[in-house]
């Protein structure tokens, strides 16, 4: 075969793609596809019913809220989501592994996590409606901003980590990011930074198998976590849909971070069950069959079948779950709808801490503009 | 009180950094052989061995890692004044400074503060290699959220600094590298002109000469030379290219009715193409010619053989002040 053809073959792009480097990777899992617990030799965790309810109740709420902001999408509400369906469990038990004075750097698709650090979900959705950029107080829950350029958290997270240490502070900083960024310079910058600074940061990538269209194979030819030990500190992969060893792997990772023994790397093997985002169509690129294998490894259903099968909740206990999460679903749709538009003039708003003569000269440009419709026909329009 | 003394540009950005340490734990020092070295230029000497090394910090040679760290170290609460070593070599960095860095406190609707300087010797004259001459200040000054600021003199390279460090918002903090050894007085106990005011480093009556950084000196020479020839140049240190004191500026051009401003990068779409916009708009009435520009041409940079074609200098300065006057 020449080399052109194999090219137009290949260009052409007909056939669709599985997506994930190493079908049958090693990684930790503590609870089965099917909802057993299985012991790990290194990772163990013992959690009260309650805790594991909690669990459970979050991951129920994560997946309710985020499929009504994809319905608020559809309906025109939100200019775009990105959804987090089928990644509940390795950003309910990460998020769940940190504490109140940790720090978390979040992308864009982190939902879950802003809900264990308690941000409230309506926040979430300013800037997929547009709002607002950014629009929360990323000190109030120690929950950064969402970041939309690719891996650029990463090395936020290691300076704000150098800075913990510089404190002396024991508390640890999470940067979360994909299976795409791990190509990113910034990531890899991250990586070394953190390295020979010995910084209390633990990099949590969801290794959801695809950067919209392209397969992890597109990203790299080793499984993401081993990248970590070209840098010098451990690396682990763990089953990303299984909330219990996320949980239990994420705690010793922040732990080995705050006890001074620097950064760790976690690989969460998970999968992106809807599309990139509201604008995507994953129909184009990756098979059926393989989103209908990855359906079988829910992460919520193996955690209500282990409840269920182990009596530790009833039906009253989902039954409840259910209606406290459409409460929520329609808490979040309402104030979606009554969420305002900005005033004009916040353009111009906090562009400088310190001011800045030229934002102050075309603010008061622009005011003028606005204020010469007042009362004239255009404005009575506005 | 101590009195005025004399010092290179380069030592008194030294004292600079030296006092802000001493005033501020939280001020940092990080860059590429800024510890033990001093940096290449010799502007961080000996800081290191006073403060130690988790304030003046060597960084692995990584210039987005330098400022996406400092980033994090900023939202941490510290102050890192960081160190790009050349003009060059800032683009790696880029996508932090313009996406990150100027964005943070507007997208977190100012809860937080980004107090990050950036430091970059720019400008040629040096006989350097490739990427160690350019001046890329307009890029900067392009993007809302920064602050762009550089000194002429060794006076103002310690003011400038020091408020750099205690502003709340990022500054890119240009550093004139071929004047990093002129030497003049610094009064480390004078009360300084605000950060973004210009000045007027000479008085004249019949053209203003608007330059910044190392541009400065060349247009003093220029005006002391057009002196012998019967023409009173006034000489404007921009100081800051965002925001620039068109205040300042337009008083000057109203006295004198005619404008040209230097600077070493581009003409193309640089600060003197934005200058030349607003003060038309500002003095329109009052011009007797055109606003001209001198500085950079289209092209990349030349090699050092050439730098003294390329660049800026007495007799191309005016060339451009005989055209104005010609009006």
């Amino acid at each position: 075969m020449s080399v052109k053809s194999t090219a137009a073959r290949s260009s052409r792009g007909g056939a669709k793609r599985r997506g994930g480097a190493g079908r049958k990777p090693e990684l930790v899992q503590l609870l089965t596809p099917e909802g057993e617990r299985v012991e790990h030799s290194e990772y163990s965790i013992d959690l009260t019913p309650e805790e594991l309810r909690g669990l459970y109740r979050d991951m129920v709420f994560t997946r309710r809220f985020d499929g009504e902001a994809v319905t608020l999408q559809r309906q025109g509400e939100l200019g775009l989501w990105a959804s987090l369906l089928g990644q509940e469990a390795a950003q309910i038990g990460s998020g769940r592994a940190t504490r109140p004075d940790d720090y978390v750097f979040p992308t864009y698709r982190e939902h879950g996590v802003a809900w264990t650090r308690g941000v409230d979900p309506l926040n979430l959705l300013g800037m997929f409606r547009g709002v607002n950029n950014g629009g929360w107080d990323p000190n109030l829950n120690n929950f950064h901003l969402y970041t939309i350029v690719i891996g650029s958290q990463a090395l936020h997270a290691t300076g704000y980590a150098m800075g913990v240490a510089k404190d002396g502070a024991d508390s640890a900083v999470i940067a979360y990011f994909g299976d795409g960024a791990s190509s990113q310079g910034d990531v890899a910058e991250a990586f070394t930074f953190a390295a020979v600074y010995n910084a209390p940061v633990v990099f949590f990538c969801q290794n959801n198998q695809w950067a919209i269209s392209e397969p992890t194979e597109r990203q790299t030819r080793v499984p993401i976590y081993q990248r970590a030990a070209g840098f010098g500190f451990p690396g682990v992969r763990v089953d990303g849909n299984d909330v219990l060893a996320v949980l239990a792997v994420t705690r010793a990772a922040l732990e080995h971070a705050r006890s001074g023994e620097g950064p760790m790397l976690v690989e969460a093997f998970t999968y992106r069950m809807g599309a990139h985002t509201t604008s995507d169509d994953a129909t184009r690129y990756r098979l059926d069959e393989e989103t209908e294998e990855w359906a079988a490894k829910d992460p919520i259903a193996r955690l209500k079948a282990y409840l269920a099968n182990e009596g530790l909740a009833d039906e009253t206990f989902f039954a409840e779950v259910e209606a406290e999460s459409d409460a929520l679903a329609k808490r979040v749709r309402e104030g979606v709808r009554a969420m305002p538009n900005p005033e004009p003039m916040a353009i111009f708003d906090n562009i400088y801490a310190d001011g800045h003569a030229l934002v102050d000269e075309e603010r008061a440009q622009f005011a003028a503009y606005q204020a010469s419709f007042e009362g004239s026909e255009e404005g009575a329009a506005r | 009180m101590t009195s005025p003394k004399t010092m290179t540009i380069a030592k008194a950005i030294n004292e600079s950094l030296r006092t802000s340490l001493e005033t501020d734990p939280k001020v940092l020092v990080m860059g590429e052989d800024v510890g033990k070295l001093g940096g290449v230029f010799r502007v961080t000497d000996g800081l290191q061995k006073d403060f130690g090394e988790e304030r003046v910090i060597d960084t692995p040679l990584a210039e987005s890692g330098i400022v996406g760290t400092a980033i994090g170290l900023a939202l941490r609460g510290y102050r890192p004044v960081v160190e790009i070593q050349f003009d060059g070599f800032v683009f790696p960095a880029y996508d932090q400074i313009v996406t990150q860095l100027a964005k943070m406190h507007a997208r977190a609707l100012g809860k937080v503060k980004l107090p990050v300087v950036i430091r970059i010797p720019y400008g040629g004259g040096i006989g350097a290699v490739e990427h160690h001459s350019e001046s890329p200040e307009a890029l900067f000054a392009h993007v809302p959220g920064l602050k762009v600021v550089s000194p002429a003199t060794p006076s103002d390279a310690y003011w400038m600094m020091r408020q750099a460090t205690e502003c709340d918002d990022p500054v890119i903090f240009f550093e004139p590298k071929r004047r990093y050894w002129d030497k003049g007085e610094v009064d480390t106990a004078a009360v300084p002109a605000p950060l973004h005011r210009a000045r007027i480093a000479r008085e004249g009556t019949d053209l203003t000469l608007a330059a910044y950084g190392p541009m400065v000196k060349t247009c003093l020479e220029a005006a002391a030379a057009a002196e012998e020839e019967g023409h009173s140049l006034e000489v404007l240190d921009l100081r800051s290219m965002s925001p620039i004191d068109f205040d300042t500026l337009q008083a000057s051009v109203e006295k004198t009715r005619r404008l040209v401003v230097v600077h070493e990068a581009p003409v193309f779409l640089g600060t003197g193409a934005e200058v030349a916009a607003r003060i038309t708009e500002r003095c329109f009435y009052h011009l007797e010619a055109p606003v001209l520009r001198v500085g950079g041409f289209h092209a990349p940079y030349p090699p050092a053989r050439l730098e003294e074609d390329y660049l800026p200098n007495l007799d191309r300065v005016l060339d451009a002040v005989d055209r104005a006057l010609a009006f």
